[in-house]
């Protein structure tokens, strides 16, 4: 499939050739320059001010322990990454996170395509269902999960649900497997709407008229998303797939309030326990470690896909 | 490029501006203190302000003296992360905190300047309540609120069940009649408050009577792994898992809406009693090392990182004399010999009778032990929580659980 577009630079014409474009004052230059400092100036200072000089804090803290009650900050070199290197609890921890955000990812984007194909079409009550799926997203993430908190207890609404129809459901949050498989499933259906309205606006930029030709051509429905829906949301899908696996990294509330990193560290995500070793154990400089830790596998794995996106994506302007 | 230069020029200036009129030196004359507390209760805060009004009466250097109140659940995360950053309070309270303050030698020592008050009478203190937040002969925080555990009874649950509690309970006779109420009632049995198969260290309040403690005196040995820490947890397993006595992990149970037919908690929780169901308070049952009694304490210090530790450190000295500690003691069970009786006590408590509160606070603060308290307090919490997380299920291997107990504390006992 080959697409043209055309050029969005138009060459100068005859007339504009012609003439020498008046010269622009220095003084007029000047206040360009300066406006265009002023407008640049509040991101510059955010991604300063928040960004830049907090992660290279981070860098420095963990060069270093600090006593907090004392104020002793004492340099160690690289002592805390050793620390790391020599921590039995962190293989867990990143086996959790690994679980936990591609148990997010693949659902997410699985369960926001899905709904969004659902409700691509015209019938009666499609808004009402697009409200409904898109309403957790506006939830207070800490309201939600304590509602599930109530919801998942052993003798919580689920299983009285699951009681009525004669299963007897497990402890939710008390064994490893299920109290993963519901910080997942709290974390998934807060956040698939997103996904899902993403989805739905790059379905309705399909061209019909490339569905209706597929159709003429006898080609089934199965082929016809495989062959036409897919590859003109691949944009979508790269962008959503960024944002969901980013935001499953930085997934903290729903781990501090449903299950506290337990039971043992079945659910305990590198964020989780970057906030346990900082602020719960004081170690800061511990704990800016395994936080620079997490910007990195957070950065490679942005990068990963960016690149990746050369293969998979196929409509990219 | 010169614009850039001129802008990054006016940052830094404005940055050393900010930096300047943030600092500010301290002035005798003008000496602003602020207290760190957990409480929100307007009427405790108002007795507060109250005192710290008399007090600003007779020293006009000192111009205001705030109480910020923070949420109990992260006061020691709050508190922390204000010390660390410059911004820490003049005096605070303080729980299991204390150990590490006391340690990194963050607290003004106070014996000296408390002995040296008129009339303070230092030597009406009980020493089991100075104990804790003690080290090498000084004290560094005042205990103002030692409470007790208490065993609170809604005895018409156990009327429904046709049960019968003895004089002198022991734990088996708990067990046995919370089983019997769970069986007819369908209620829980015996729930330790706030324990939530989570905040392990408030089953002092059972494992201390099994004769068991989480570590030795100067906490350089882990106890998890004695018999008598093994025979404590596996009668809470088998209450939980076998005769269903106790609420099991995942159930809730409050015993304050009626929800269980005992609750071990501290006295100062009788507020949550509303009268919607009959009760009756005693010591904590008798295990198998006999009577005991455990106490939650609070304490306040003088943080030495203020400007002003002499003012604070005088503050405190006033806040704390016999007059206001009677004042403070209809709150807070207090650490002075001479305001501990069941009918003082019982003079702003509507809950419990003297004799009652003779019986559950008085009679135990003299011997009672504190719920473990050590340096590194929240990495042993949590290193602990971790391996005993797998004692909460009907197949766990109980002297194994404690093993892993103690290898992961450890190491951090031995610090």
């Amino acid at each position: 499939m080959t697409h043209t577009r055309p050029s969005v630079r138009e060459a100068p014409t005859g007339a504009s050739r012609g003439r020498a474009a008046p010269r622009r004052s220095r003084t007029s230059r000047r206040t360009d320059a300066l406006a265009g400092y002023l407008f640049v100036a509040p991101q510059v200072l955010g991604v300063l001010v928040f960004v830049i000089v907090p992660v290279g804090l981070a860098m420095w803290y963990s060069l270093n322990e600090w006593n907090v009650f004392t104020g002793d900050l004492d340099f160690v070199g690289g002592d805390n990454y050793t620390a790391a290197l020599n921590d039995p609890q962190l293989p867990g921890v990143l086996g959790a996170t690994a679980l936990f955000s591609g148990g997010v990812v693949v659902f997410n984007i699985a369960l926001g395509l899905a709904l969004a194909v659902m409700l691509n079409r015209r019938f009666r009550g499609v808004a009402l269902f697009r409200t409904l799926f898109f309403s957790p997203v506006v939830v207070s993430v800490v309201a939600w999960t304590l509602v599930w908190g109530f919801l998942l207890q052993d003798n919580g609404g689920v299983n009285g649900v699951l009681a009525m129809v004669g299963i007897d459901g497990p402890n939710w949050l008390q064994n490893g497997p299920t109290a993963m498989a519901s910080v997942t499933f709290t974390q998934v259906v807060r956040s698939v709407g997103i996904n899902m309205v993403l989805f739905l606006a790059a379905l309705q930029g399909v061209p019909k008229e490339l569905y209706e030709a597929a159709r003429v051509d006898g080609a089934s429905s199965r082929r016809i998303f495989t062959g036409i829906t897919l590859p003109l949301i691949s944009p979508t899908l790269l962008l959503t797939a960024i944002i969901t696996i980013v935001g499953a990294l930085q997934s903290f509330a729903q781990i501090a309030v449903l299950t506290g990193g337990g039971p043992g560290l079945s659910t305990t995500v590198l964020v989780f326990y970057v906030f346990q070793q900082t602020f719960g154990f004081n170690d800061i400089g511990y704990g800016s470690t395994l936080a620079l830790m997490l910007l990195t596998f957070v950065m490679l794995l942005t990068v990963v896909q960016w690149q990746l996106r050369r293969k998979w994506v196929t409509y990219e302007d | 490029m010169r614009t850039a230069r001129k802008l990054v020029s006016a940052l830094a200036l404005g940055t050393v501006a900010l930096a300047a009129g943030c600092g500010g030196q301290s002035d005798p004359d003008d000496v602003a203190l602020r207290m760190s507390v957990w409480t929100s209760n307007e009427d405790q805060l108002a007795l507060f302000n109250t005192i710290a009004d008399a007090y600003k009466a007779t020293h006009p250097e000192i111009t205001s003296i705030t109480f910020e109140s923070l949420p109990f659940a992260e006061y020691n995360t709050t508190l922390t992360t204000q010390i660390a950053g410059g911004n820490a309070p003049d005096l605070a309270w303080m729980g299991d905190l204390s150990a590490d303050l006391i340690d990194a030698g963050a607290l003004v020592p106070l014996t000296e300047p408390l002995k040296a008050t008129a009339d303070w009478g230092y030597d009406d203190l009980l020493p089991s309540a100075t104990a804790e937040f003690s080290h090498d002969g000084n004290l560094y925080a005042y205990p103002f609120s030692n409470s007790p555990f208490a065993l609170y009874v809604n005895t018409d649950l156990l009327d429904d069940a046709g049960q019968k509690l003895p004089a002198q309970p022991t734990w088996d006779d708990i067990s046995s009649i919370g089983a019997a109420v769970h069986a007819k009632t369908g209620k829980g049995g015996f729930v330790i408050n706030d324990f939530a198969y989570s905040s392990w260290n408030t089953l002092a309040t059972v494992w201390t009577g099994f004769g068991a403690s989480a570590w030795n005196a100067d906490g350089t040995q882990c106890g998890f792994t004695s018999p008598e820490m093994t025979a404590a947890f596996e009668f809470i397993h088998r209450a939980a898992f076998v005769d269903e006595s106790m609420p099991g992990p995942g159930i809730t149970a409050d015993f304050f809406a009626g929800d269980a037919a005992f609750a071990v908690a501290q006295v100062s929780r009788a507020g949550l009693l509303d009268g919607s169901f009959a009760y009756d308070v005693q010591p904590l049952p008798q295990g198998p090392a006999g009577t005991y009694s455990v106490i939650g304490q609070a304490g306040m210090g003088v943080l030495k990182s203020s400007d002003h530790t002499e003012a604070a450190t005088g503050f405190l000295a006033f806040l704390t004399n016999p007059e206001n500690a009677a004042k403070l003691a209809q709150y807070f069970p207090p650490p002075r010999t001479s305001l501990l009786s069941g009918d003082a006590l019982a003079a702003n408590n509507t809950k419990f009778s003297p004799e009652q509160l003779q019986a559950v606070v008085v009679d135990q603060i003299a011997d009672a032990v504190t719920l473990p308290n050590h340096t590194s307090p929240a990495e042993i919490a949590q290193k602990a929580k971790t391996e005993l997380d797998a004692m909460w299920n009907p197949d766990a291997d109980v002297p194994a659980v404690l093993t892993s107990v103690c290898a992961a504390i450890d190491p951090l006992l031995a610090e």
